[in-house]
């Protein structure tokens, strides 16, 4: 049984201007001990999905309107808040993007890390203390029994993402989630997190889930990968699969609209356009508009998804009567 | 060849309370030639957007030098210096959210600059404005909308035609795709490529995108606490570092490749950049260095060539490599 098991899960948001339909029809599966990357530009619903089944989606606007999502088998969509507050934090812990805004700027960093300690694992304050000075030399902050008495403001970029990164392991959870971990820092700082993050996940063998738009971050940690466009999963595979022998043709474009890391210089093949409004998701593929390679079908009817093995690709090239493929 | 630019020991320092002074740029000395592309690449807090807002006079120089085809540059700008130096030198902005004022109409910020110093007549403004949206790749209509109608990277395109409507030579980018997602940064990257052809611009190229700034530019400098440590062609700064910062710095840059990915197994950089507040003696990398030696804490290595065309600011670099 996987760790997590989301099934066509569709989201939505009521707005003044119409439905949103920001995640529609997502299918995901996370192992234990295994690194999931969910690939994507903004809007396309990567953050909309993993908040949505941790009920951190404000609600109203936003309201899940379809699909399941099991962790450890138990079904989350739907479930009370009392339960989920009995999974958060002890089962699933989650690291936010922007680790300025997601601290509490007045609690010091021990009281924060702290917190999740004392409600889940009923530890006395002292116990609870030193176990956050551990978990701080853990995520490699220097001097951590001083540093952990201070306030958010006093720390850099990186520093908050590792406080954030030892709240989140806090409990040893089964499964971590980072949204965008690294996108805010420098690329020697994301280094180092990316280090920390897979030194944990080694020693815990937590399933991690890790949302980003860039490939190198992807290459780096991955085992699979989720390729998501306009709502929905359109690549999903290894990350050897998705990155060597794409299934789609947006997967493609993506890895040739950057630069090589080879001499040779191949001019950047950009994907012309922008994806498409999801107030009124286009009748077929998300992608039509853009895709180099559409065929009629694409326009009306939006394709299914075609596995081999485990590589899924939702195009229609994969339809026994399309000619060459991706 | 004549350079267009020349940077000579120029300091940008902020006075930040009582003795306390921050060393944004600390002895940049730097050429650029007419025609090319210099990427310029560090951490947050190096000083590289520092260095380009004063190059295009928004900030008074501390000390040192800027020529501009021979012409020293004004230390501080006056109203008329910027009226007469902005049809030389543009700056196309990181954020295109807040780069833009949200109370004009796309054609008035494109035409407020050439209507100002008077480089298009009054009745020529809607057929210029017109033109440059379509060579910015938008259509005539998008001129009476307001930025907030537009996504990330059409307003970045309504920069960039902001800047190339004033007809430099001279143009700084600061980081002008960071905020931009990948599909899109392509698209303004060929954009830019093909406006510096059409109108023989030459681009400082601001980033820490390294592998973006080494496909973009014809050489590259890397910037470490207001001073540049290497410099050098793009393709030999990148394959070929010789700076240990450098030689960190893109080894931690993730590359879109999981089997050479696979491979790596450098271990990430140690430490965070200092704040550049009374800066001592010595080489400014000298705390994060693994290569570090006793000179390096006492001396301050300039920027010397070790062979032609590849400079380095670093002790442990014998010349001729």
């Amino acid at each position: 049984m996987s760790l997590l098991n989301i099934r066509d899960l569709q989201v939505e948001f009521s707005t003044y201007g119409g439905k949103v339909r920001a995640v529609r029809g997502v299918n995901l599966e996370v192992e234990k001990g295994k690194t999931l990357a969910i690939v994507g530009e903004s809007g396309c619903g990567k953050s909309v999905t993993v908040q949505s089944i941790l009920g951190l989606i404000p609600s109203p606007p936003g309201k899940i309107v379809g699909g399941s999502a099991k962790f450890n088998g138990v079904e989350m969509i739907g479930a009370s808040v009392s339960q989920l507050n009995k999974i958060r934090g002890k089962h699933i812990g989650m690291i936010f993007q922007d680790p300025m805004t997601s601290l509490n700027p007045t609690m010091t960093v021990a009281d924060q890390i702290m917190e999740t300690l004392l409600i889940h694992d009923n530890l006395s304050e002292s116990e609870a203390f030193s176990k956050a000075v551990k978990l701080l030399e853990e995520v490699q902050i220097p001097d951590a029994k001083n540093r952990i008495k201070q306030y958010p403001f006093q720390f850099s970029g990186g520093m908050r993402q590792r406080v954030m990164i030892a709240m989140a392991i806090a409990c040893e959870p089964e499964l971590l989630i980072a949204d965008e971990p690294t996108t805010a820092l420098d690329v020697t700082i994301q280094a180092q997190i990316l280090n920390v993050l897979r030194e944990l996940q080694k020693k815990n063998k937590m399933g991690l889930v890790i949302i980003t738009h860039d490939l190198g971050v992807v290459a780096r940690m991955a085992d699979e990968v989720a390729v998501m466009y306009a709502g929905q999963v359109i690549e999903r595979g290894t990350v050897d699969e998705v990155f060597y022998q794409s299934r789609h043709p947006y997967t493609l474009g993506l890895k040739q609209a950057l630069p090589s890391h080879s001499r040779t210089r191949a001019q950047l093949t950009s994907i012309e356009g922008a994806p498409p409004d999801l107030f009124a998701p286009p009748k077929g593929c998300g992608f039509y508009a853009r895709c180099k390679q559409a065929m009629k079908v694409c326009e009306m009817h939006s394709p299914p998804e075609y596995q081999e093995g485990q590589h899924m690709g939702r195009c229609w090239l994969h339809h026994p009567q399309a000619k060459g493929g991706v | 060849m004549i350079p267009l630019l020349e940077i000579v020991n120029l300091k940008k320092h902020f006075k930040i309370g009582k003795n306390k002074t921050l060393h944004a740029v600390d002895g940049v000395t730097l050429t650029i030639y007419p025609n090319e592309i210099v990427g310029l690449v560090g951490e947050s807090g190096c000083g590289k957007s520092t260095l380009g807002r004063t190059l295009a006079g928004l900030y008074e120089k501390t000390e040192g030098k800027v020529l501009y085809k021979g012409e020293a540059l004004p230390q501080q700008y006056s109203p008329k210096d910027f009226a007469r130096l902005s049809s030389e030198i543009q700056m196309i902005f990181q954020d295109p959210y807040s780069s833009l004022n949200p109370r004009m109409t796309v054609s008035e910020i494109i035409a407020e600059g050439p209507k100002l110093v008077g480089l298009w007549r009054a009745e020529e403004i809607s057929a210029k404005v017109q033109m440059w949206l379509e060579r910015v790749g938008l259509s005539a209509e998008h001129g009476s909308r307001y930025p907030h109608e537009f996504s990330g990277g059409q307003r970045q395109r309504i920069g960039i035609a902001r800047a190339l409507a004033m007809e430099p030579k001279f143009v700084v980018c600061d980081e002008p795709i960071s905020a931009l997602d990948v599909s899109i940064q392509a698209q303004i990257i060929n954009l830019l490529a093909e406006l510096k052809n059409k109108f023989g611009l030459t681009l400082l190229f601001i980033a820490h995108d390294l592998s973006m700034v080494r496909y973009v530019s014809n050489r590259m400098a890397v910037m470490y606490l207001g001073s540049v440590v290497e410099l050098g062609e793009s393709d030999e700064v990148f394959f070929n570092p010789q700076h240990p910062y450098t030689q960190l710095l893109i080894g931690s840059n993730p590359e879109p490749d999981p089997e050479k990915e696979r491979l790596r197994n450098q271990p990430p950089l140690q430490g965070e950049i200092p704040t550049p507040v009374n800066l001592v003696n010595g080489c400014r990398f000298a705390g994060r260095c693994p290569k570090v030696i006793d000179r390096c804490r006492a001396e301050t290595p300039v920027l010397r060539e070790i062979r032609s065309g590849h400079s380095v600011a670093c002790h442990l670099v014998p010349e001729g490599r």
